[in-house]
């Protein structure tokens, strides 16, 4: 029995280790993004590093924001901001009826909108660029907004989500001579904030890091976003990576702080879209 | 045996299927008004995905049998499809593709389960931050990773060959993303720290959602933590597995981003996956319905996963 206690504690430690091993490892990028961003172009490549920006130099911020890195940035925020919104009003709206309400078809419409989940968006890109040209639309924000919505997660995120609504509030709220509209905002809405929050954080963050659609919607260098703007940048400044490393610390730092003001949804929503997949 | 005791304890609680079907047959007048109701409601959401994926797909199959490029538009049958099989590019990348997947995958699960099972127990704040950390190169994005990588990667000033050469395993640089014989290991290993932040979290969910008592009653028989895992812990968390495997398999097949910005395919499509070539078959070569064909094929297989996935899963829906 002592043998046995003893033996898992080595192993404990041994896991442990690991653990830390591996954290160490994920951590480091991120740290030496945001260093870097302060190092001198000599110092970035110099062997062996320096783990610390001994003299730190600013200089490759104002390489940055002479970059439009300010334009890219408020571009970004407008895709993710604009794309939140609309994604979280046309999928309440659709996961309510289609969780709630009996109706025709509706066991074939959640079948298509789950079955095009798995399609992968490249089979798509071709047509849905020409289309996006067609209107005008190309290198503009809402090129890369409008066909976000289209994508059904959301929907399928908040049909979940209002299954778990009491039935017998609604049909209460019926009898009581509440119109449908009304039903729906004042008591359903309130009642899935939760699950709005998850979608909401979790569409802002897909949308912010969608560099695929970006990529192929956008071209000019004011309409850039903020990943794809260091993306852009890459080819520019090649292996000066004291700039590219305050680019990648601009792109990644907003994102980090919503992500961390709320994980708790973020995480609800990773765990809600898989049970019952 | 099992599938027949859970219909009848489903009896119990909800009426057979018949008589719902029965009742809401006799009260059409009411659903039709919510039919109604619900049109309405699902009127934007189904606008949004007629027209941005629904339209766009029906065009890609269609495109798909055309030689169409920028100033072409010929039918030819299924041409697209019988070249991609000869085309030694396409080949190069789906053997790529195949590789990434089938190299990433345990992987992912190894460590994930492992991560998961280290961390579950831990307090929240705790447990929230080993989230955090192995979620952060998703949060913060392909591109800003990919900085790190390149600098991690680059033969002459970068971290790995300065380590290795330190510790003298190597005795000259190695182009980790410039050598046929390494470049695709090197975006394997990227890849797997960009995938394995949403397997730990289902991970994390599934392992506390276990019934404690089973796990408590084993251990005070003396069992030991291996013989723990091996007969409770993962044979519950067996759905969360399949489910991690396929969303793991599927998100491998549409690796792009990683290969796009650290090697664009190269070196002489080593690096290329079959996401990647349809990329540059449409908007580098503008072979159009040579890319969508490609991408269609791409769907089929990706469709395939998407379906196991939603087979295993259906046994545990309950509508």
């Amino acid at each position: 029995m002592k043998n046995s206690k003893k033996k898992t504690s080595i192993g404990n430690i041994l896991r442990m280790t690991l653990l830390y091993i591996l954290t160490i490892g994920f951590i480091f990028p991120f740290y030496w993004v945001i260093t870097g961003g302060f190092k001198q172009q000599e110092v970035t490549v110099q062997l062996p590093p320096q783990w610390f920006p001994i003299h730190p130099t600013i200089e490759n911020y104002r390489k940055l924001f002479y970059n439009p890195a300010l334009t890219w940035f408020f571009n970004s925020v407008l895709i993710a901001l604009g794309t939140m919104i609309l994604v979280c009003v046309v999928s309440t709206m659709a996961g309510y009826v289609l969780a709630k309400k009996k109706f025709y078809g509706r066991e074939l419409i959640f079948a298509i909108l789950v079955a095009a989940m798995a399609l992968p968006k490249q089979v798509i890109l071709v047509p849905l660029v020409r289309l996006i040209s067609s209107w005008g639309f190309h290198n503009t924000l809402s090129a890369v907004i409008l066909p976000a919505v289209g994508w059904p997660f959301g929907v399928f995120l908040m049909k979940q989500f209002n299954e778990t609504l009491p039935t017998e509030i609604l049909e209460a709220a019926k009898i009581d001579g509440s119109s449908e509209l009304k039903t729906f905002i004042l008591i359903v809405v309130p009642m899935v904030k939760p699950g709005i929050a998850a979608l909401a954080i979790f569409t802002f963050i897909g949308a912010w890091n969608d560099y695929f659609m970006q990529l192929i919607m956008l071209n000019s260098k004011l309409k850039l976003t903020l990943p794809l703007g260091v993306a852009t940048m890459q080819q520019e400044f090649a292996t000066n990576y004291g700039v590219l490393m305050a680019g990648a610390t601009f792109a990644a730092v907003p994102i980090l702080i919503v992500f961390i003001a709320f994980q708790k949804y973020f995480t609800q929503g990773i765990t809600m879209g898989a049970v019952k997949g | 045996m099992d599938n027949n005791s859970l219909k009848a304890q489903g009896n119990l609680i909800m009426p057979p299927l018949k008589d719902a079907r029965f009742r809401r047959w006799r009260t059409m007048p009411k659903d039709i008004h919510e039919t109604i109701v619900a049109g309405v409601f699902l009127l934007p959401a189904i606008c949004f995905f007629a027209v941005f994926v629904v339209y766009p797909i029906i065009v890609s199959i269609f495109t798909s049998f055309f030689n169409y490029s920028i100033n072409r538009f010929e039918f030819l049958g299924f041409g697209n499809y019988i070249n991609l099989f000869k085309d030694e590019v396409f080949l190069k990348s789906m053997k790529n593709t195949i590789v990434l997947v089938i190299g990433v995958v345990p992987f992912i699960i190894l460590f994930s389960i492992f991560v998961a099972l280290t961390i579950y127990q831990k307090s929240s704040l705790v447990c929230s931050f080993f989230r955090g950390v192995f979620y952060l190169p998703v949060v913060t994005g392909t591109v800003s990773v990919i900085v790190v990588w390149k600098w991690i990667f680059d033969p002459l000033s970068g971290i790995l060959n300065w380590f290795l050469e330190t510790l003298g395993m190597i005795n000259q640089p190695i182009m980790w993303l410039g050598d046929k014989h390494y470049a695709l290991w090197s975006i394997l290993l990227v890849l797997f720290t960009t995938s394995i932040g949403q397997p730990i979290v289902l991970y994390i969910a599934a392992l506390s959602n276990l019934d404690k008592s089973h796990i408590e009653a084993a251990e005070i028989d003396g069992a030991t933590n291996w013989q723990v895992f091996k007969y409770i812990k993962w044979p519950c968390i067996m759905p969360t597995t399949l489910y991690v495997v396929v969303i793991t398999i599927i998100n491998s097949f549409q690796c792009f981003s990683l290969i796009q910005l650290l090697t664009s395919g190269g070196p002489n499509y080593h690096t290329s996956t079959v996401m990647y070539l349809v990329y540059e078959t449409a908007f580098k070569l503008t072979q159009f319905g040579y890319a969508n064909a490609m991408g269609v094929i791409l769907a089929v297989v990706i469709g395939f996963f998407s379906i196991l996935q939603f087979k295993f899963f259906s046994n545990k829906v309950e509508y």
